[in-house]
């Protein structure tokens, strides 16, 4: 095709060449089916390291009470929520992959969906670490954090955004993992009828639940997948809305605002792109699915970054105006303080991370490049991460009372926490490319070229 | 061991296009009970077979309504009946503060029925006993092959018939499956000694885990340091004061909020001529004053103030209210005894305010009424 007649309507093919059906279940069992590599077991030490670190922290934790980390008056939320939301927030693009862009018939989501849903999975069992841990003595929670009929005659407060995040953020996680497993069944079923070993046979046979890949199942199975996706798609929605409620119902100058649900929603789908472009780059590298998950799939998740960082940028720059244009000096002076106070070095990282560094994804040069998408979408990550903790922390440092002001600090098990939710994450997604197909075989199997008859 | 049975006769295919054929084929041969094996969904196929729309999504509706349904009740119930609670100055039934758990739970509902009917009611599984599990026609339609098999229960069905039929279609292979009927349909046995013993130790397990968490885990450290907490209770010794009393007395000349000095100590005389009642005997204050009356004044001067405590001699019986002495006294004498008690009668000023003690007084004034009726109280 010549530079100047681009046909835009043309869709890019699923997959790279012509495969054949079995030479893909060749390629997407072959981490599953050989011994692992040493490059693999380098990457488990590195996260299984910072996991120990994590555990020995959270012991340390559970040990003393949270007087171990650095949150006090008045700043009562640190580390544990800013990681909550940048965790939930990573989860966002698996589900918005897989069920987005499905509804919206994107046949090049296919080759990414299994592994961005597996690391929906994976972000959201990190993210509930913290709300779990927070209160140092967990073994309680069940009691003031899920209604149940008791000898007090006292419930939970249903019109708590905290409780809302309960319940919003459980359901997510159930729903992600059905969603997940129902579109594991009919790969388990693939993986039971090659494997020869007679371990794995009992067990695959067990999880395929004795899928058959009859038709009159299909039938069933794709409308069961397509509600799937219908729910997924507003509850995705709804999480990081919820999110943003923990803040934006409270009173707290810079977190009273109503822009916070879809600027949230963008700022999850942006870091959760990031992240999955950033796994998905070298994956792709070490297991040899290039043709798979192609160069255009990685360019269209940069694109996706390009218009939601654009979208975050915009919600920075209304923040402010909002703040002076509502005449309200305590909401002026927040965002005067976010800029110039004592974070402003938080709040500049913030904004070049997630700003002014995506905007170079306009050249499709860089937008094309593995390296560099690669750092960018690294870059995005610790933006992101910088937002909520700028949110978090400002706010509540210097809120009403200049008598009353503080300044927080993490502590050291405070970063140990994170690290070792960082290891778990990659530790979980190293097993996960052992155990369990990165792509899904019967999806992609359909959309290879011939796969579908001809219309006759 | 038993003679192997026929289930099906199986064809394979190597295009789509070729199953599709099969499928029209077959179905207008007349075949009901035959199925299409393909190893990822093939578009046209449901046509093909000429399969009537899934009712799956009939189940997600109703599912979601109703776990929706059920728990906006739920909520508005703990609100507004159970547990009612003014929060941020709402009223009870605020109920767009209900929306997001009732979206979350009506979202989950949904989607946990839906796939549990799916898996259950609609595949019937789990099933691993299958025929066709494990056979060369199952492996190959896994991986890429289409695969059609009519099954020897049609009533259509006859062997050779098939055979000929899926021959003419121009499949890679044509093959009967086969299976055994005693390796398919063994069942559990309930009963069975091992599955018994597997059972009870299971109880055991758990019930020994429980009681160990409960009665000894969570009486260790870190476990129990919320309960001995670093901070002194109403009734200990401490070194800190001189007087060793944990509990400080009021500083002297302390006076309560809403509190009136009682002008009339130790003065029953004046009490009786002076103290007038302010409440009117109105039905509430009479309900008032039988619910305090019950609670403090019953246990010994009984139900209906006859005198009969119930206290059964372990403090000495006190009088009737019903004597002349009290039914002729004023209303202010009654009052003065609640107030400072009599003798032995101690006081019940601190246990019982100011109106509930004129609401006493007229719920024994009633009694006494109750009981010494007049000639005109009963016509
Ligand atoms: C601990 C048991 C006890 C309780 C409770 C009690 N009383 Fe008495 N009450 C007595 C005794 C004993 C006397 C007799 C005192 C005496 O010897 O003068 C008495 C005397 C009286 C008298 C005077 C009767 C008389 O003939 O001199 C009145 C009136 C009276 N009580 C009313 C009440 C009322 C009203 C209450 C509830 C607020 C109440 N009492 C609660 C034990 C009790």
């Amino acid at each position: 095709m010549s530079n100047s007649a681009i046909d835009y309507t043309l869709e890019h093919p699923a997959v790279a060449g012509t495969p054949s059906a079995a030479s893909i279940d060749e390629v997407i069992t072959a981490p599953i089916d050989s011994k692992p590599s040493r490059g693999w077991w380098i990457g488990l030490a590195i996260t299984g390291s910072m996991l120990g670190i994590g555990v020995l922290s959270v012991s340390w934790l559970f040990y003393k009470g949270t007087g171990v980390w650095g949150v006090n008056q008045p700043v009562g939320w640190g580390f544990d929520i800013v990681n909550f939301v940048f965790w939930v927030g990573i989860g966002h693009a698996g589900t918005l992959i897989s069920a987005i862009l499905f509804l919206l018939r994107q046949k090049w989501r296919t080759g990414i969906a299994r592994f961005a849903e597996a690391m929906t999975i994976f972000a959201v069992m990190c993210a509930l670490i913290f709300p779990l841990i927070h209160t140092g003595r967990p073994w309680l929670a069940a009691v003031y954090l899920l209604p149940y009929p008791n000898q007090h005659g006292i419930w939970v407060n249903f019109t708590s955004p905290l409780l809302w995040d309960v319940f919003a953020v459980s359901t997510y996680f159930t729903v992600s993992f059905v969603f997940w497993y129902i579109g594991l069944i009919p790969d388990f079923a693939m993986l039971r009828d090659r494997t020869k070993s007679k371990i794995k046979k009992i067990a695959y046979s067990i999880f395929s639940l004795g899928w058959r890949h009859s038709n009159r199942h299909w039938q069933h199975y794709e409308k069961a997948y397509l509600i799937l996706a219908g729910f997924s798609t507003p509850l995705v929605l709804s999480v990081h809305t919820i999110v943003s409620f923990d803040f934006a119902v409270s009173v707290i100058p810079g977190w009273h605002t109503t822009i916070f649900p879809p600027y949230f929603v963008a700022g999850a789908v942006f870091s959760g792109f990031a992240m999955v472009q950033n796994v998905l780059v070298v994956t792709r590298k070490f297991f040899g699915l290039e043709h798979i998950i192609t160069l255009n799939h990685l360019e269209n998740m940069n694109k996706v970054m390009l218009l939601t960082g654009s979208i975050v940028g915009y919600a920075y720059a209304m923040e402010f105006f909002i703040a002076w244009y509502s005449g309200n000096p305590l909401e002026q002076f927040v965002f005067l303080n976010r800029a110039l106070g004592p974070y402003a070095w938080a709040y500049w990282t913030m904004v070049s991370c997630n700003v002014i560094f995506p905007q170079l994804f306009w050249i499709k040069k860089v937008r094309t490049n593995i390296i560099g998408m690669f750092i960018i979408g690294v870059i995005v990550n610790i933006g992101m991460w910088f937002e909520r903790f700028v949110i978090v922390v400002t706010s509540l440092s210097r809120d009403f009372l200049p008598s009353s002001w503080g300044h927080y600090m993490p502590t050291a098990i405070d970063f140990g926490v994170f690290i070792g939710s960082i290891g778990l994450f990659f530790t979980l997604v190293l097993l996960f490319v052992r155990v369990l197909p990165v792509v899904s075989m019967s999806e992609i199997k359909a959309v290879l070229p011939g796969a579908q008859p001809d219309h006759h | 061991m038993n003679t192997p049975l026929l289930y099906s006769v199986t064809a394979l295919f190597d295009t789509p296009d070729g199953i599709i054929h099969a499928a029209e084929a077959v179905r207008k041969a007349g075949y009901k009970r035959y199925d299409i094996h393909t190893p990822y969904p093939v578009h046209g196929m449901d046509d093909a077979m000429g399969l009537k729309d899934s009712k799956l999504g009939f189940i997600t509706l109703g599912a979601g309504l109703m776990g929706g349904a059920g728990v906006f009740a739920f909520i508005s119930w703990v609100f507004m009946a159970a547990y009612p609670n003014v929060i941020g100055g709402k009223p009870f039934f605020s109920w767009p503060a209900f929306v997001p758990v009732t979206f979350e739970i009506t979202v989950l509902s949904a989607v946990l029925v839906t796939i549990g009917s799916l898996i259950a009611f609609f595949f019937k599984f789990p099933n691993n006993s299958h025929p066709l599990h494990d056979t060369p026609y199952m492996k190959a339609v896994s991986c890429d092959t289409f695969g059609i098999s009519i099954q020897a229960d049609d009533p259509k069905f006859d062997e050779a018939a098939v055979t000929a039929l899926l021959t003419s279609l121009h499949p890679r292979t044509v093959a009967p499956v086969c299976y055994d009927e005693a390796e398919l349909n063994h069942t559990w046995k309930t009963f069975d000694p091992k599955f018994l013993a597997l059972l009870a130790g299971v109880a055991l397990l758990v019930s020994a885990a429980t009681y160990g968490t409960m009665n000894v885990v969570l009486y260790m450290p870190p476990f129990d340091w919320m309960m001995n907490q670093n901070k002194f209770k109403p009734q200990q010794t401490t070194e800190q004061y001189p007087d060793s009393r944990m509990m400080r007395p009021v500083v002297a000349g302390t006076v309560a909020r809403g509190f009136t000095p009682y002008p009339y100590k130790g003065m029953a005389d004046s009490a009786g001529k002076s103290l007038v009642n302010p409440l009117q005997p109105t039905a509430k204050v009479l309900a008032l004053g039988k619910e305090k009356y019950l609670t403090f004044c019953s246990p010994c001067h009984g139900n209906f103030a006859k005198g009969d405590s119930r206290l059964r001699g372990q403090f000495p019986n006190p009088p009737t209210l019903h004597s002349d002495k009290v039914r002729t006294w004023p209303d202010g004498s009654v009052y003065h005894v609640i107030t400072e008690g009599q003798n032995i009668m101690p006081s019940y000023a601190s246990q019982i305010s100011r109106e509930e003690r004129w609401a006493v007084v007229h719920y024994v004034r009633a009694l006494q009424r109750a009981f010494n009726a007049k000639e005109s109280d009963q016509q």
